[in-house]
This record gives structure tokens, sequence and C-alpha cells, in this order.
């Protein structure tokens, strides 16, 4: 039985001709948690089946109590009678009403009994008030997606489904809508399944992580700690990255240092825009970034030199090896040539220095 | 005044048929429409093939079938014969009968070309904002269809105006109950009365062309928008 504060998905979908939908998912009833893996995994399936969009035959889903689907007892509400809010990749407006027609196509038609988000609030944090207006084939595409989402809060869901709502937008957009959407998640007190294709995405917004693969789940778990198990494939390649969560201490105006305090120690990094001490922060450091030596060195441009342990080797692509650390209880990433790792004889439990560029972390 | 009463009265006759075989034709369609353009059943070519047949047969083909189920002896004239509403030929609602099947093509072919380009994101999306099946239909999909259902009107009045060989083999040419502008020109012209025949078909060609130059700019207006 699961318990209230969970979503609760089993779910099992053929796709005649590709894959087979199999998953049992028991995820955290509040947070981002993101759907990850390769085009074609499954991953928006499986949104599909838990909004009712698809039909998993045999299904089971509950969420936050609620039942949604369960074959074993015949229970099937159908899509318009479950309390969600779906983002799709394309904004799927409806071209023939205003912003605030689209924005009221849903909240006319939510139950009066269901505790809604504050219209006003979800305006405001989308940025959307002057659009109002408008019509959805005058707005941008990174307009559209916020129109989108702030439409699907308006109908108060238990939970909000997103599937790839930023894959559709070029860079540009996508880093306007970013923001937005880490507001949102901080706001909201609902849970959101969050599907990505994007690594870089889901480290920036998802605490929890499901990796998905060929219609299964290959792993899942808190984020930070999934992206440095070098036993999947997150934590390998080029995008292979840590995350690391701290808070600001300190920024020093004159040369643009943020000083970031985290368990493992501190980080400075360059940040054109000053941060209020106190304030949540995730940064991201790439494993192609830290470089490791064994001595401490002085005299370097590096600004963050950091005493670690040495957890483990693994070979990583030919001629490159990738190195677990822990920095205290932080685990960081560092991928280094097979030559230098012979050189440093590196071996789990021992003590190196890792060191990052200052302009090289992720904010 | 070029057109004597009977052209009149032809006139007046033609537009009611037209008229109200659009109107049926709308509303007869509209779900036939939708399911061609949803269903994924195996009948969906078969079914397209029959809606298309009229685009193609003869319409004397159409009228002598259509003469024969509804006549005294067929399945349709017996079934109204035995509602006590008698045979349709050589009635007015026997020439609406053969417009709704003459027409049909061109109702059905824009609506459900409309159908399938608003594709079924527009309604999966209202799913998920609280609207039920018949909600979505008609809050999404019917405004969404727009520009198909102008055409659809258009072409079906227009297509039930230009009609003969079902009228002729169908009505046969009552004045004032089956006799349409198209029979009245034909009528004309066997009489050699070359003056009124060429009021009524100049008529017609500036009333299709008035009608095919609107449909143009609504289609273009509305690519515009979208």
């Amino acid at each position: 039985m699961a318990a209230v504060d969970q979503i609760a998905a089993r779910l099992v979908l053929a796709r005649p001709g590709s894959f087979t939908l199999d998953v049992d998912l028991q995820l955290p009833g509040r947070g981002v948690t993101a759907l990850f893996g390769p085009s074609g995994c499954g991953k928006t399936t499986c949104l599909r089946a838990i909004a009712g969009l698809a039909r998993a035959e045999p299904g089971r889903v509950v969420v936050n109590g609620e039942v949604w689907q369960d074959d074993g007892q015949r229970i099937w509400r159908p899509t318009h009678q479950r309390a969600l809010g779906y983002v799709f990749q394309e904004a799927s407006l409806f071209e023939h009403l205003s912003v605030r027609g689209n924005i009221d196509y849903g909240r006319k038609r939510t139950p009066r009994e269901r505790p809604t988000v504050a219209l006003d609030q979800a305006v405001d944090l989308l940025g959307i008030a002057h659009l109002m207006d408008r019509r959805p084939h005058a707005l941008s595409g990174g307009e559209r997606q916020r129109v989108a989402m702030a439409r699907s809060l308006a109908t108060g869901p238990r939970v909000l489904l997103m599937d790839e709502p930023l894959a559709a937008l070029d860079g540009e957009r996508k880093a306007e809508v970013l923001p937005y959407l880490e507001r949102l998640h901080q706001a909201l007190d609902i849970p959101v399944l969050y599907v990505s294709h994007a690594i870089d995405e889901v480290a920036r917004l998802a605490a929890h992580m499901v990796l998905m693969q060929d219609g299964r789940v290959l792993a899942s778990g808190r984020t930070e700690d999934m992206l440095v198990r070098l036993d999947l494939p997150l934590a390998h390649g080029d995008a292979a990255a840590s995350v690391v969560e701290g808070t600001v201490l300190r920024h020093d105006a004159a040369d643009h240092i943020t000083t970031v305090q985290f368990a493992g120690g501190q980080l400075l990094l360059a940040s054109a825009t000053a941060r209020p001490a106190g304030e949540p922060v995730r940064l991201r450091i790439q494993a192609r970034d830290v470089s490791l030596t064994l001595a401490e060195q002085v005299d370097t441009s590096i600004l963050n030199i950091l005493p670690a342990t040495v957890v483990q080797v693994s070979e990583d692509s030919p001629g490159q090896c990738m190195v677990a650390l822990d920095a205290g209880p932080t685990r960081l990433l560092a991928r280094v040539t097979q030559r230098s790792a012979v050189a440093l004889a590196l071996e789990p439990g021992q003590r190196v220095y890792a060191q990052v560029k200052g302009v090289a972390i992720v904010n | 005044m070029p057109f004597s009463s009977a052209d009149l009265a032809a006139i007046g006759l033609t537009l009611r048929l037209a008229g109200t075989t659009m109107a049926l034709l709308l509303v007869l369609c509209t779900p036939l429409a939708w399911w061609l353009a949803h269903t994924p059943s195996r009948w969906r070519g078969p079914v397209s093939a029959v809606v298309a047949l009229p685009l193609v047969l003869p319409p004397t083909v159409i009228g002598f079938y259509l003469l024969v189920t509804m006549g005294p002896n067929g399945p349709v004239g017996q079934f109204t014969q035995w509602l006590g509403i008698g045979t349709l030929p050589f009635t007015f609602w026997g020439l609406v009968m053969g417009s709704l099947i003459y027409s049909l093509p061109f109702a059905v072919q824009p609506l459900q070309a409309a159908f399938e380009a608003i594709g079924s994101r527009p309604l999966e999306a209202a799913a998920t904002l609280g609207a039920g099946p018949l909600d979505r239909f008609f809050t999404v999909a019917l405004p969404l269809a727009r520009p198909g259902f102008i055409t659809a009107a258009i072409l079906s009045f227009a297509h039930t105006v230009g009609e003969f060989g079902v009228v002729l083999m169908l009505g046969g040419n009552i004045p004032g109950v089956t006799r349409v502008v198209s029979v009245q020109i034909y009528d004309h012209v066997e009489a050699l009365e070359y003056t009124q025949a060429h009021w009524l078909a100049g008529g017609m060609v500036l009333f299709s062309f008035v009608v095919l130059l609107g449909l143009n700019l609504t289609r273009r207006r509305a690519s515009m928008v979208s």
C-alpha cells in the first residue's frame, strides 16, 4: 500500500515494433523527480500512462493516496478526472483563445473542492501578466511554454507532469525559461515529474531521478548520488558531472567572486550577478574540469583546491579514466587520462587534491 | 425584368434546396468526418472510398439507384410508405436526399482534413485541463476546425446549386417543386429561348465565380492567422 505522500506507478505497456514499458515506480510525493534516459527509452510513454493519455495494461497509478488506475480493482479514471497538470513539449495552447482564455479554460473546469493555486501567484511566478490579452500566435516559444505552465498550474493539480518542456526551445529561449522553472519548483508544494534527455536540466532542477533504458528502470535515487555512480552510464562520457548543494557565503562585488559553502568545504566561482548570503545554490562541476594533484599547489590560477580521497577509479573511454572522490561527504568526479592515473598511481583510499577552476563551475 | 416568374421560382427553389442540403450535410458529416479522421478501424479505407464515390460516378447513376431504392418497390420507398409519407421521388425532399448523396464528399473531405490538421494534441491538452470528451469536442475541436466548416458549407452549397443529372433522374421537371435553375436553363434552350437561358446561365457563372473567390479569401485569411 502506497503511503499518502507518494506517487506509485506500476505500468506495463507494449509498444509494437519498439519496446515494452515495464516499470514499478515509487516516487517522492514532493519535489522534482526527473525521468531521464535516451530518446525512445519510454519516459514520455511512462508520463502519458500516469496521466491516462495512454493506457497501461495492466497498470496501477496512485498519486498521494488517490487511486487513478488499478486494473486489479477495475478502477480507471479518465484523464479529465485526474487532478494533474501536464506540460507538453510544444506548448499546445488553444490558438482560438487569448492567453487569459487559455488559462481560464482549465480553471473553469476545476472542481470547487480542489484547492487551487492562486491564479495571481502562477501568473506572477511565470512573469506572464503583460501577455494576458495576447493571442498564442503572437507569443515567442518561451512565452508560450510559460503560459502553458501557468495554465496547468491554475487548476490546482496534485501533481505536475512535464514532458521535455524545454526541448523544443533554442538555447537562448531555454535560458529564458529555466529560471522560471527553478522558481516554480521552489514555490510549489506539489510533486513534479520532469521528463528530459538533457542531463544539465536534470542536474539543475531535479532532487530525485529515475534513469530509464529500453522501457525499464535502470536505477533511481537522489540526483547527486546517481550522477556520481560509476556503475551507471551517467558518470561517464563528456557530460559526466557532479552536483554540489550549498549556500552562498558572500559575494565580492569588486571582482565578482561568489563564495559557496558546501559540506566538503568552500567553492569560489565567477558570478556576474550578486546573490544574497544564505541563498541555496546547486553547482555543477563537470568531471573534465577537475584535475588531481598529490601535493597542494601554490602559485596557480586555480581558485579551488579541495583535499579529497579517491573512492574508485574506472575506465571511461580508451586512454581516459573516471575517478570518484570524496571531499568530505561530497562526492566529486574527475576525468583524467590513463597516463596521469598511472603516473599518480591513483587507487582507492589515496589522498589527493582536487583542483577546479573558478570559471568552470556551472551555476 | 430579365427573369420570368418561372425563372424566379426556379431560383428560389434552388437556393432552398442548396441551403437545406448544406445545413443537413454539416450536421450529418461532422461525426462522419470526425470518425474518419480519428479511427484506427480497418473500415476507414472502404468508408472513405464510398464517401468519395459521388465525385466520380455519373450523376445519372446516382439518380438511377436513388430512384430505384426510394421508389414504391425499393427498401427506402417501402419504409417511407410504411411511415405514411408516400414515396420521395418527384418531391422536394426526394431532391434533398439526392443532393445529400451528390454533395457528400464536398462536406466530408474539408471537415476531415480540418480535424486531421488539428491532431490529437490540443484535445489531450484539454483533457488534462479537466474537459470531458463532448466538452473537448465543442470547445476545442469545433472552433479550431472553423475554416474547414466554412469551406464545407460553401462547397456543398455551391455544388448542390450546380446539380443537374440527379435532379432530372429523381425529380423530373415539376415547376415550383423540382424544377431547379439548371433544369430551367435546359428547358429554355429546348424551347430556343436563348435570351432567358443567357440570363440564368450568366447568373450561374457569376455566382460560382463569387463563391470560389470568397472561398479563396477565407482560406488565405485562415492561413495568415495560423
